[in-house]
C-alpha cells in the first residue's frame, strides 16, 4: 500500500496516500474546495484558480531539521505569504490547509467576478441550469452583484457545432480546458484544442470529421458550465424535471453502470420517456464514462423503434393480431409437440432470468439451446475467467494484459480505456493483432500475424520462449482478452482453448485479477453460456431440421439470407422480439416483449460481473418481460417458472447455476465508497455523472475458484483454411448498422450510410481500386455493393469486412472484390 | 588599453563575432578549461561562488540553480532565453548579434556544468534574422571541433539548436517557453515543479538567460572571485541596462551592477531631450512599477537589493525614461493594452482582468469615467494580484497600482474632464 499522510483541513485531520491533491483529501474530509478546471480524473493544471486556499507547513529548524513547536508543544505552522491552489498542492505530513478565513472568501469571490464578466448568465435557458457548478458555486461563494459594465461584456458564438454530437456555446465558456485535457489524457483523441489567447480563447476541434471521438459526450458531463451540451439533449428538458433510474447500457459486454433521466415528453403524447443517458459511478466497471454509442443510442430503439404491440398468429398465410391466450396455447401445442425436436435460438441481449427460464422450459421438453452467435469459448471464461473481487484498476506494475484478436476501442470502449490505464500504472501489455489498433500504443509487445494464422501466435506462447511469452508467464497477474477481429467460431473455441490452457499451465488461473476474459458481441453473452446456451457450428443446417424453432431476441433471417432460407425447413417457427423482424415476418406466432428499459434483470459482463438494472419507464401495454413469457408458455406445458419477480427468479437461477450459486439481488446491490467520491451535491468535483447507490454488482468465482478441477485443455488443433485469391475478414466496429443503434436519431449521421469495405493500398492497386470506389464484393453466392477504403494499415490481400454494415459475414471467406464500372 | 566592456566585447573588439578573432582573444579557453580541468560540479561551484545572477529578470543566483538539477533524472537539457520579449529590452539581442560566441560558450560552458548533451537557444519569433546568424555561428564552431562528440579528447559530447518561436511576451516565462520548445501552446505550467526538476520534456533542465550565459565564459577564465570585485556585494558583476524613452543617447550601457539612476540616465544617456523634467522611471520594462523621478530615487543604486527599497524592481533593467509631458493615464493605458494583448488565457485572473482593465483605462483616457471607475480599476488590479498562475498577471497590474498610487493626480484631472463634460 502506498504511504499515507495525514494533514489538517479546517481543524479536522484526515489521512489519505501520498500523493493526492490537497482538494482530493478536503473532499474525503467532506470539506469543499471548489474546482472548475481541476477534476480528479485529470492531471491538475491550477488554471481557474478558484481553489485558492492557505497553505501551512510545521515549519522545520534549519540546524537540526527537528519541528520547531509552540509553548503548548504543538507543532509551529508557517503558512505561505500566498494563496496557493489547492489542486496543485500534494498533501505533506502535518500540512495545515485554511479554507474558510476571510482571504480565501474574498479570492473565491473576485476569481467568481472574473468568471461571470463575459459570461452570459442565461441560466433561465441553460440546459446546464440545476446542475451547474458555475452556478452552485456562484450561488455558494460569488458576489451578488457584478462591477462589470454591460457594454464591456463580450458576445460569442452561441451554437457552435463541435460535431455531430457536441454543440459549443463560446460565450459560457470558462476555458478550464477540461474537454481539452479528457480528450487527450482519456480519450487519446487529442481532437479539441484551444485556440487563440487571452479573452479570445476559444476551444477548437481539430479533426475531420470534426469532434472524431467516441468519447465526445462525456466532456459535456464534466464541463463545469452550460458551454458543451449534446444534440440528444440540447434543450430538451431542465434537470429538476426528471427522475432517474439505474439501469446498464446493453450494446456491448462492458455493461456500464448508467442512469436513464426520465420525464413525460409531449412529444410522445405525455409518456414517461427516457431524456438523456448519464455515466453512474461504478469504479469497477466504467468508472464514471460511457462511450457516445451507449449515450447516444441506450434506450432509442425501445423509445422510438416500431414496437411489437401485441401477439400475431399466421392465419391464411397471413399474421393477424390475436390475445396472448390463443397465442401461447398455440405455441404450446406446438412445443408439445416438437417435444425433444424443438430449439430454442436465443440471443446474448436477453437477461439471465430470462434466459434461466429459457433453458428451464428447454430442457423440460428436451430440446437443444442455441445461442446465437460467432463468438465461441464461454465454458472457458466460466473456468479460468477473471476471478472473485477482481478490478482491473488493481493491475499494474509486474502484471501482465494480453489483447488477443481485438480492435478493443471498437468492441468495448471501456474495456480499452481500463487496459491502457493498466498499461500506464505500469502493466506489461501485449497485443496480438493482424493489424495496428488504438491500444498498440500502450504495448511492450506487438505480435503481428496473418488473418487466418492465430494458431501460430498460441504455439509461440504455449511454446514460452519468446520474450513476449515469458513476459506473460514471468507476470503476477495475467489477463487475456480475446475478441472479435477475424475469428469465427472455430477460430474462437480454439483461441479460447489456447488461452486457458496458458492460463492453467503458468499457475495464473483462478488468482484474483488473473483470467481470461472474451470480448463478446453481446451485452448478456457470458449470462446466455452460464445458463447453458451454445452456438452451433452450423446454424442453418440445425434450423433446417427443427420441429419447432423458438428464436428469441435474434434474427437469423435479418442477419443472413442463407439462414432465412434455412428457416423454410423448420415446421413451426415462433419468434419473441421489440420488433417485427424478418425473421419474425416468417413466424407462426409472434409474441411481443418488453424492452429492457421497461422492466428489471441482470446481466454478466465480460469480466463475469452480474449487474442489475431497473425498471425506468412503464411499459406500453401489450408485451410482457421475456421470462414472464416463457413462464406462462412453461404453465402451459406443466411446468412452473417464475414469471412476476426477477429476484424470485434471480433467486431460482443461483440456487441451479454453479456459478451464481447463493447469490441474491441483495449481494449485488452492496456500495462502497469509491474514489473520487461522486455526488449531485458536489458537481464542480466530478462533474454530472451520478453516484452508484443501487449496487456494484457481484463478480462470478470462477470453476477454479469453485474448487472445481480444472485441467489444462490440450493445445488445440487451429482451423486451417486453404483458399486461394482475396481472403475477406469479418471486424468489428463500434459505429455499425445494427438493429439497435438504427434508432438513434443522434448518433444517425455518425453511422456508416453505406456498405463499406476497408483494403491495403497494395491490393486496391492489384484490383484497380481507387479510394471510395464503388465496388462489387461476391461472397459466394451472394454479391454486395460496398464502397471502398483504403487503408494503409490494414494487411494485403485481405478485405476487412466490418459487421453489421451491410454485408454478410461470420467466416473467413475467399471472396472477389472489383470494381463497378458506372454505366455510360 | 583598459577594458571598457566585459560583455559588449565588440565595442571594443572589432570583428569579435569571427571566430579567428575571438579565439585570438581567447575565446573557448574557459570552455576547453572546464572540459579538460574541471569536473561540473567545480563549474558550478565558481558560478556559485562569483554571485552571479539571472539576467532575464528574477535575479535567481545561477549556480544555484544549476546545483538544482536532479542527478537522479536523465538527460539533461540546457535552455538559453532569447526571447527578450520585455518591451525596452533591447539588450540580448546585441549580445547575440555582436559577440555571439561568448554568448554561445556560455551556453556551452553551462551545459558541461550540468551534463547535458543538447542546448537549445529558444528565439522570439520575429528573431529569425538573428536565429540565422546564430545557426552560423554554431556549424562555425562545430567545424572547429568545438560542438559534437569527443569534445578537446574527451568523451563529452554537445550540440546546441536554436528556435525560433512564434513571438509571445509569455513565451519569455520559462515554463511557457518550454511548452513552445517542446512544440505546444505558449502557456505557462505550474511551479513548482521548477524546472531544474522537471523541464523540457519532462527532464531537468537549466534556463538561462543570453546575458547571465554570455557572464559565464568570463567566470571560468578569471575566477568567480575576480567576478565578485565588480558590481556590489549582493549585486555582483557588470550588467547591460537598456536604456530608452525620453533620454538623448539612449542605447544599451554596459556598466556595473550598483550604478545609480541618475549616473546612467544624465551622465551615460546624455540626460533628458530639450532641458525637460524628468517625471518617472520604468527601471524594468512594461513589466514595472513606475518610480517618480524623486532625488531618492534618482540616486538609487540599480541592483537586485535597492530598487525594491524605493518600490519597484530591477528586472532585466530596461530603463524607461518619461518626462514631465507624458501623463501618467496614458502610458498605463499603453501597458494594459499590450498586457491585455498578450495575456496567454491560461488562467482566469489575468485572462479576464487585463481585458476589463483594459477596457476601463480606455474609458478613463477618453475622459468617459467617473470616480467610481478608479476604485474599480485600482480594485481589479488589486483582485489580480496574488492570484495568477505566473508572474505577467502580477506584472500587468505594476504600472496600474503604482501609477494610481504615485501618480493620482493624472488620474483625477481625467474623471474631471469627464464631469464637465458630462456637465
Amino acid at each position: 500500500m502506498s504511504q499515507q499522510v495525514t494533514l489538517t483541513i479546517d481543524g479536522k485531520q484526515v489521512t489519505v496516500p501520498a500523493g493526492w491533491t490537497v482538494v482530493d483529501a478536503a473532499r474525503v474530509a467532506n470539506v469543499h474546495i471548489p474546482v472548475f478546471c481541476y477534476h480528479p480524473k485529470l492531471e491538475p493544471v491550477g488554471m481557474c484558480r478558484m481553489c485558492l486556499v492557505e497553505v501551512g507547513l510545521p515549519e522545520r529548524d534549519r540546524a537540526t531539521g527537528e519541528i520547531v513547536r509552540n509553548e503548548d508543544g504543538s507543532p509551529k505552522i508557517r503558512f505561505f505569504p500566498k494563496l496557493q491552489t489547492a489542486c496543485t498542492t500534494y498533501v505533506q505530513e502535518g500540512m495545515v490547509i485554511r479554507t474558510t478565513t476571510e482571504q480565501v472568501a474574498r479570492a473565491r469571490k473576485d476569481i467568481l467576478e472574473f468568471l461571470l464578466t463575459s459570461h452570459p448568465l442565461d441560466c433561465p435557458i441553460c440546459d446546464k441550469g440545476g446542475e451547474c457548478p458555475l452556478q452552485n458555486l456562484t450561488m455558494a461563494y460569488g458576489p451578488g452583484t457584478s462591477r462589470f459594465p454591460y457594454e464591456y461584456k463580450l458576445h460569442l458564438e452561441k451554437r457552435v457545432p463541435l460535431g455531430d454530437l457536441i454543440i459549443l456555446d463560446r460565450e459560457r465558456c470558462i476555458i478550464c480546458g477540461r474537454c481539452v485535457r479528457f480528450q487527450a489524457e482519456i480519450a487519446e483523441d487529442p481532437v479539441l484544442s484551444l485556440d487563440g489567447r487571452g479573452r479570445a480563447t476559444y476551444i477548437i476541434t481539430t479533426s475531420d470529421p470534426p469532434f472524431d471521438s467516441y468519447w465526445s459526450g462525456n466532456t459535456t458531463d464534466i464541463c463545469p458550465v452550460g458551454a458543451l451540451t449534446t444534440t440528444d439533449f440540447r434543450f430538451d428538458a431542465r434537470p429538476w424535471e426528471m427522475h432517474q433510474a439505474a439501469s446498464l447500457c446493453n450494446l456491448c459486454p462492458v455493461g456500464c453502470n448508467i442512469m436513464f433521466d426520465i420525464r413525460r415528453e409531449p412529444e410522445l403524447g405525455g409518456r414517461f420517456a427516457v431524456q438523456r443517458v448519464m455515466p453512474r459511478q461504478n469504479e469497477y466497471v466504467n468508472e464514471i464514462w460511457i462511450c457516445d454509442k451507449g449515450r447516444f443510442a441506450a434506450y432509442h430503439f425501445a423509445q422510438y423503434g416500431e414496437r411489437l404491440t401485441q401477439p400475431l398468429v399466421r392465419e391464411n398465410g397471413k399474421l393477424r393480431p390475436a390475445s396472448w391466450r390463443e397465442a401461447l396455447e398455440r405455441v404450446a401445442q406446438a412445443f408439445r409437440e416438437a417435444g425433444s425436436g424443438l430449439v430454442t435460438l436465443a440471443s446474448g441481449r436477453l437477461s439471465n432470468e430470462d434466459l434461466f427460464n429459457l433453458a428451464r422450459l428447454t430442457d423440460h421438453l428436451g430440446g437443444r439451446k442455441v445461442l446465437d452467435t460467432f463468438l465461441a469459448g464461454g465454458e472457458w471464461t466460466d473456468k479460468v475467467g477473471l476471478g472473485r473481487e477482481s478490478d482491473l484498476a488493481a493491475l499494474g506494475e509486474g502484471d501482465a494484459i494480453l489483447v488477443m484478436a481485438s480492435d478493443l476501442e471498437e468492441e468495448a470502449p471501456i474495456f480499452w480505456l481500463r487496459v491502457k490505464e493498466a498499461a500506464q500504472r505500469g502493466a506489461t501489455l501485449v497485443v496480438a493483432n493482424p493489424r495496428p489498433t488504438k491500444i498498440e500504443r500502450h504495448a511492450k509487445h506487438v505480435l503481428r500475424y496473418v488473418y487466418g494464422e492465430e494458431g501460430k501466435v498460441w504455439e509461440a506462447l504455449l511454446a514460452g520462449a519468446s520474450e513476449a511469452a515469458q513476459a506473460l508467464a514471468r507476470a503476477e497477474n495475467l489477463v487475456i482478452f480475446y475478441g472479435q477481429e477475424g475469428l469465427d467460431l472455430a477460430t474462437s473455441d480454439a483461441v479460447a482453448r489456447a488461452a486457458a490452457r496458458l492460463l492453467l499451465t503458468t499457475g495464473h488461473a483462478g488468482k484474483p485479477n488473473s483470467g481470461l476474459v472474451a470480448v463478446w458481441p453481446r451485452n448478456n453473452d457470458q449470462g446466455a453460456w452460464d445458463m447453458g446456451f451454445r452456438p452451433v457450428a452450423d446454424l442453418a443446417d440445425t434450423l433446417r431440421q427443427v420441429k419447432a424453432l423458438y428464436v428469441v431476441a435474434a434474427d437469423p433471417a435479418g442477419d443472413d439470407p442463407h439462414l432465412a432460407a434455412a428457416l423454410e425447413g423448420a415446421d413451426f417457427l415462433v419468434v419473441q422480439d421489440l420488433f417485427l423482424t424478418e425473421t419474425a415476418q416468417r413466424a407462426d406466432v409472434v409474441l411481443p416483449a418488453q424492452a429492457y428499459i421497461e422492466r428489471g434483470g441482470t446481466y454478466t459482463n465480460a469480466l463475469r460481473r452480474v449487474q442489475r438494472f431497473f425498471p425506468a419507464v412503464p411499459p406500453p401495454e401489450g408485451p410482457q418481460p421475456d421470462f414472464a413469457i416463457v413462464a406462462a408458455l412453461a404453465r402451459l406445458l406443466d411446468l412452473n417458472l417464475e414469471g412476476r419477480s426477477t429476484a424470485k427468479g434471480f433467486e431460482a437461477l443461483a440456487a441451479q447455476v454453479p456459478a451464481y450459486q447463493g447469490l441474491t439481488y441483495k449481494d449485488l446491490a452492496r456500495v462502497e465508497e469509491q474514489f473520487p467520491l461522486v455526488s449531485r451535491e458536489v458537481l464542480d468535483y466530478t462533474g454530472t455523472a451520478y453516484p452508484n447507490g443501487q449496487g456494484l454488482g457481484v463478480v462470478l468465482p470462477n470453476a477454479v475458484e469453485r474448487g472445481e478441477t480444472v485441467a489444462p485443455p490440450e493445445a488445440p488443433e487451429f482451423p486451417v483454411r486453404a483458399f486461394q485469391g482475396l481472403l475477406a475478414v469479418p471486424i468489428t466496429r463500434l459505429y455499425d448498422r445494427g438493429t439497435l443503434v438504427a434508432w438513434s436519431d443522434t448518433l444517425a449521421p455518425r453511422l456508416p450510410e453505406e456498405a463499406w469495405v476497408w483494403v491495403a493500398p497494395e491490393t486496391a492497386r492489384d484490383l484497380g481500386l481507387q479510394d471510395d470506389a464503388t465496388a462489387r464484393l461476391e461472397i459466394g453466392d451472394l454479391a454486395y455493393t460496398v464502397r471502398v477504403r483504403v487503408n494503409p494499415a490494414v494487411p494485403g490481400g485481405v478485405v476487412l469486412v466490418p459487421r453489421s454494415v451491410g454485408v454478410v459475414l461470420f467466416t473467413p471467406v475467399a471472396v472477389h472484390l472489383k470494381a463497378v464500372v458506372p454505366a455510360s | 588599453m583598459p577594458e571598457k566592456h566585459l560583455l559588449l566585447r565588440h565595442r571594443d573588439i572589432p570583428d569579435i563575432h569571427e571566430l579567428e578573432v575571438y579565439r585570438k582573444h581567447g575565446g573557448f579557453e574557459a570552455f576547453r578549461k572546464a572540459v579538460t580541468q574541471m569536473t561540473p560540479d567545480e563549474v558550478t561551484e565558481e558560478v556559485k561562488k562569483s554571485g552571479l545572477r539571472g539576467r532575464g529578470g528574477a535575479g535567481f543566483p545561477t549556480g544555484l540553480k544549476w546545483s538544482f538539477m536532479d542527478k537522479k533524472n536523465w538527460p539533461h537539457y540546457v535552455v538559453a532565453n532569447a526571447d527578450e520579449s520585455e518591451p525596452g529590452t533591447f539588450k540580448d539581442r546585441e549580445i547575440m548579434e555582436r559577440n555571439p560566441f561568448q554568448f554561445l560558450e556560455g551556453v556551452a560552458i553551462a551545459a558541461y556544468a550540468v551534463q547535458a548533451n543538447r542546448a537549445y537557444i529558444y528565439l522570439r519569433g520575429e528573431f529569425w534574422q538573428v536565429a540565422a546568424w546564430l545557426d552560423r555561428k554554431i556549424a562555425e564552431m562545430e567545424a572547429a571541433g568545438l560542438l559534437g562528440d569527443n569534445l578537446f579528447g574527451t568523451d563529452y559530447s554537445l550540440r546546441i539548436y536554436t528556435h525560433l518561436g512564434a513571438g509571445a511576451y509569455i513565451c519569455g516565462e520559462e515554463t511557457a517557453l518550454l511548452e513552445s520548445l517542446e512544440g505546444k501552446r505558449g502557456q505557462p505550467r505550474i511551479r513548482p515543479p521548477f524546472p531544474p526538476s522537471y523541464g523540457l520534456y519532462g527532464k531537468p533542465t537549466v534556463v538561462n538567460n543570453v546575458e547571465t550565459l554570455t557572464n559565464v565564459p568570463l567566470i571560468i577564465e578569471r575566477g568567480g572571485d575576480w567576478y565578485r570585485t565588480i558590481g556590489t556585494e549582493k549585486s555582483t558583476g557588470p550588467k547591460v541596462f537598456s536604456l530608452s524613452g525620453h533620454v538623448n543617447r539612449p542605447g544599451n550601457y554596459e556598466l556595473p551592477l550598483g550604478t545609480t539612476f541618475r549616473e546612467l540616465i544624465f551622465e551615460h544617456g546624455g540626460g533628458i531631450p530639450g532641458g525637460r523634467a524628468i517625471k518617472a522611471i520604468l527601471p524594468a520594462g512594461a513589466s514595472s512599477a513606475i518610480l517618480p523621478a524623486t532625488d531618492e530615487v534618482l540616486d538609487t543604486p540599480m541592483d537586485y537589493e535597492s530598487v525594491p527599497k524605493v518600490g519597484s524592481f530591477l528586472g532585466s533593467a530596461s530603463v524607461i525614461v518619461v518626462d514631465e509631458t507624458v501623463d501618467i493615464v496614458w502610458l498605463v493605458k499603453k501597458t494594459l493594452h499590450f498586457f491585455h494583448h498578450e495575456s496567454c488565457g491560461k488562467c482566469t485572473p489575468c485572462r479576464e482582468g487585463t481585458y476589463w482593465m483594459d477596457h476601463l483605462i480606455q474609458t478613463i483616457a477618453e475622459g468617459r469615467a467617473t470616480p467610481q471607475d478608479l476604485e474599480i480599476l485600482y480594485d481589479v488590479a488589486k483582485q489580480i494580484q496574488g492570484k495568477t498562475l505566473c508572474a505577467l498577471g502580477d506584472f500587468a497590474t505594476m504600472a496600474v497600482v503604482s501609477g494610481m498610487e504615485r501618480f493620482r493626480e493624472d488620474f483625477e484631472a481625467k474623471v474631471r474632464e469627464a464631469v464637465m463634460a458630462g456637465g
